[in-house]
């Protein structure tokens, strides 16, 4: 299909139509991980470290093995073992010799809250008990928690074969730096001697989890024939079936995952935790298993994102040129290496045209739970410093912010210390729109400041797949591989109806498990309305080929005379022959007789996704007692290619902003002298609530991606990735300091006032 | 210990079920009566994924026992529809799309209903008061507030 430019020429897309699958969502009859159920289920419970990092000397089950009710219990012992073989499922590249360590401790525990066994039991209670039984013997090890540390020469190491790749010669002692990555363009000496002024900070960013309000759940069953059967919430329920088969040694085909709805995941569910450990359990107790982790297991064993320490400097000429750009940055990947450094650095300086970049980047160990993904993965870590390093130039050079990141935006073009160079991107149009908003120059009060901040994020493409089938009456199904994690059955829908020219109701959008539809990876990397949807549309073109086919065979006329047009079927001009138009009901009501049932499948690997840029105002009034910070307005500007259902794009920039707001302010992992977590409940780790927001204000800019039929840019993660700075400059703006660690909580800003300096 | 046998009203329907005396209403909510609706988010009070009504008054279910609704009555958010018309609350959600994943909604329904019942003219800063016990991690909770607010106006009989 040709890209639709002309956004006039759309009758369903930018609409906002009620979700597909709302009503059963406000009804409480949708149905996520935790609310399914299979006849004779027992429940699964995980024991887990209460230790940061041990030896396991001895796990001794025959206790539990004893207690009746108990059907039974497993150990790593149970699990085969793995080569360190790469594969791509997921956001990234991912180890699976690693998963299935984290998924069950091997030799040692290296982080509190680390799996060493599970039991399945009739009830809840015998489980709890079954748990209570379990005699693990550990020789404790000392521990390192902070990332600094772990780097340190002294520091105890948490895997001894780990010797530091990027760095030459190879290393010949064991470390916690798994990895050393440097990006690097131009001459850095050079710039930073051609600068007329330098900025330059050291920032601290603490180790935050997605927070999705639906714990990790799922019901796992295998027949006598093998045939495995996972119903599980997930942001890919294709992801699961990859990993079940690779940690457990079982094929694909014999693997079939059904996705529940999903509560949240925010790329916290692009990785498994339980989904193995339930299927070896239901494999020895002969019955179906469900496993639900409790909050507490969530911010003790599932994946937040990396705390960091990142150093920044840059240059500009007096002009306000931006002439260097340099950054060092250790980020926290947990026990097991796979932080997002890599992309922090390739995202931190990507919303300017830099002729002079050098970025050194470590991937750390420490013992703390492996990081998973979380929205933009890394971006906001390196961006927080970044864009209040470019803040402090501005002040030097007294420029506005705007005019300055201006002066210095990418655009088409424009290459990236990457390597990658830009194709159409909307930087620019997100910068006008941010200075031209009333929010720019509205006036504030005292001990207000107003800050701003840009982010960049890739967005990408990927593996997908999408069948549109017309039904008998000519009403429409579409099924995907996609989990529907905002909203997208709704675009999905309403791209499919564009394509056919007919209302958006006669579509009816569902998830296909993973025996019903071909390979779809992960709904992640704001890939799902791009590359499901460019599934979705190209199913629906091929639809139609066949129902003009059909319509040609009903007019006895060549197909190449038939043309659709407003979800009929009509002759292409005069010559065809003066047949009044057949609609989508008429034609499906004779495809028995025509050629049989009419439908699509198309699976493809999506290329060409769109960039995305995004640029926040923010402001904030300190209260110069308590330390407090309140966001008193929040505008988010946003490239977001083309909005196929504006509503729910808009709440992709809310919910990403106010994700950032809680980064910025209030959430982090606190860990006790024995490395323990502290914090690990919503009443102490503490995410945004309605009464701490304003209302966000999302400013929707659309320079179409023309690789996408309708210009979709992905729009999910970009909006993650400037609160941080935005409200940093705006603290540094309303009281003449700048702090430099996360989050900037009351009492670091009542130190700060107190101590006068950042 | 053996389990007590509860005699109490859910959604309108008398309903008896035995319960093990620490049993939590929200479990035996969700595994004993089949009401999934109501969602566990954290088993500690503090999310609010787990509102109902417990004789007109808004509860965290997880902090309730089953055996204390003996006698009492309880409303859940398979209740709030009546047959296929929705209450003014959940429409105005699915009209705003005031939700993403959906796991919190139900919990923000039970308690915007309870909210507009006792105050059919809330200011936004009094909805945002009330729904800070609830949690939202996809919506930052924007199109939630508009919609309560529209909701209350539709209540008053005004046209939104």
């Amino acid at each position: 299909m040709t890209f639709i430019g002309n956004k006039s020429d759309l009758r369903v897309v930018g609409t906002r139509p009620v979700r597909p699958d709302g009503v059963d969502k406000v009804t409480g009859r949708a149905t996520y991980g935790a609310d399914f159920r299979l006849p004779g289920q027992l429940v699964g419970k995980i024991l887990r470290s209460p230790h940061a990092h041990a030896r396991i000397i001895k796990i001794d089950t025959s206790k539990a093995e004893a207690l009746a009710g108990v059907k039974a219990v497993m150990t790593s012992a149970d699990l085969p073992d793995i080569d360190p073989t790469e594969a791509f499922v997921g956001e990234g590249p991912t180890n699976f010799r690693d998963q299935s360590l984290n998924i069950m401790a091997r030799g040692k525990v290296l982080y509190e809250g680390h799996a060493v066994a599970a039991v399945a039991a009739t009830s809840q209670s015998i489980a709890d008990a079954a748990l209570a039984l379990i005699d693990v013997t550990y020789e404790v090890l000392p521990h390192v928690i902070d990332v600094e540390a772990a780097m340190a020469p002294d520091a105890p190491v948490l895997d001894e074969a780990m010797f530091t790749a990027g760095v030459d010669p190879k290393p010949t002692k064991a470390s916690n730096i798994a990895k050393k990555i440097v990006l690097k363009s131009g001459d850095i000496e050079a710039g930073f001697a051609s600068a007329d002024v330098i900025a330059e900070g050291r920032y601290v960013t603490a180790a935050v989890h997605q927070a999705y309000i639906e714990p990790h759940a799922c019901v796992a069953a295998i027949n006598a024939d093998g045939q495995c059967t996972v119903y599980a919430s997930s942001q890919g329920h294709f992801m699961i079936r990859a990993f079940c088969s690779k940690l457990l040694n079982i094929e694909l085909s014999n693997i079939r995952v059904i996705p529940m709805e999903i509560g949240g995941g925010f790329g916290g569910k692009t990785i498994i935790y339980l989904e193995p450990v339930a299927l070896t359990l239901a494999r020895k107790s002969g019955r179906p298993v469900k496993i639900v982790m409790s909050r507490d297991e969530v911010f003790r064993a599932s994946g937040p994102t990396s705390g960091a320490v990142v150093e920044v400097k840059m240059g500009a000429k007096k002009d306000g040129t931006i002439v260097a750009a340099q950054a060092v940055m250790k980020l926290q990947a947990g026990a097991f290496q796979g932080s997002p450094v890599q992309p922090a650095m390739m995202c931190a300086f990507a919303m300017y045209n830099i002729a002079n970049v050098h970025e050194t980047g470590y991937d750390v160990l420490s013992n703390r739970p492996k990081v998973a993904a979380y929205r933009a993965p890394g971006a906001p870590i390196g961006s927080y410093a970044a864009e209040q390093v470019v803040d402090d130039l501005a002040r030097q050079l007294g420029m506005d912010p705007i005019t300055l990141r201006e002066k210095n935006a990418a655009k088409a073009g424009t290459k990236t210390v990457y390597g990658v160079t830009f194709p159409d991107i909307g930087f620019e149009q997100v910068l006008a729109a941010a200075k031209s908003h009333p929010h720019w120059k509205a006036p504030l009060g005292p001990n207000q400041g107003r800050g701003l901040a840009t982010g960049f994020w890739f967005n990408i493409g990927g593996e997908s797949s999408a069948s549109v089938f017309i039904n008998e009456d000519g009403s429409v199904n579409v099924v995907s591989g996609s989990p529907d994690i905002g909203g997208s059955r709704a675009s999905m829908a309403m791209m499919a109806a564009e394509v056919l020219g007919i209302p958006v109701d006669n579509v009816r959008p569902i998830i296909g498990d993973t025996a019903s539809i071909g390979f779809t990876n992960v709904t992640g990397g704001s890939r799902v309305t791009y590359a499901t949807g460019m599934a979705t549309v190209q199913a629906t073109e091929k639809v139609i080929e066949q129902l003009k086919q059909r319509a040609a065979m009903i007019w006895d006329i060549s197909p190449d005379a038939v043309d659709w047009k407003d979800g009929q079927a009509v002759p292409a001009g005069a010559n065809a022959g003066g047949f009044d138009p057949l609609p989508l009901a008429a034609i499906a009501a004779k495809a028995a007789k025509t050629g049989g049932p009419i439908g699509a499948e198309v699976s493809i690997n999506a290329q060409g996704a769109g960039p995305g840029f995004g640029a926040h105002i923010c402001d904030v009034e300190v209260d110069r007692e308590t330390g407090q910070t309140t966001i008193l307005r929040y505008t988010a500007v946003q490239d977001v290619g083309r909005a196929i259902h504006p509503s729910y794009v808009e709440g992709q920039i809310q919910g990403g902003a106010v994700q950032g707001i809680g980064w910025a302010l209030n959430e982090e992992y606190i860990y006790d002298k024995n490395g323990r977590m502290d914090n690990s409940g919503f009443l102490d780790y503490r995410v945004p609530v309605a009464s701490d927001l304003p209302m966000i204000d999302a400013v929707l800019v659309e320079v179409p991606n023309t690789r996408h039929p309708f210009g979709v840019r992905g729009v999910g993660e970009v909006p993650i990735v400037p609160p941080m700075g935005a409200i940093g400059n705006a603290i540094r703006d309303a009281i003449g300091i700048r702090l430099h660690s996360l989050p900037m909580s009351p009492p670091k800003v009542r130190a700060a006032l107190d101590a006068g300096q950042g | 210990m053996s389990k007590i046998h509860v005699t109490t009203i859910i959604n309108g329907e008398p309903t008896e079920f035995l319960a093990d005396p620490s049993l939590t209403l929200l479990d035996a909510l969700r595994d004993d009566l089949g009401l999934t609706g109501t969602k566990e988010g954290c088993g500690s009070g503090d999310c609010g994924a787990c509102s109902v009504m417990l004789d007109g008054r808004l509860v965290c279910s997880c902090l309730v026992l089953a055996v204390e609704t003996e006698g009492r009555t309880v409303d859940t958010i398979e209740g709030m529809a009546t047959g296929d018309t929705l209450h003014p609350v959940q429409r105005q959600f699915l009209e705003h799309a005031a939700l993403q994943c959906g796991f919190c909604t139900p919990g923000f329904l039970v308690a915007a209903k309870a909210l507009l019942e006792k105050n059919n003219n809330p200011t936004e800063t009094e909805v945002r008061f009330w729904l800070a016990g609830n949690l939202c991690r996809c919506t930052g909770y924007d199109k939630i507030i508009r919609a309560v607010m529209d909701a209350a106006a539709e209540m008053r009989g005004e046209k939104v």
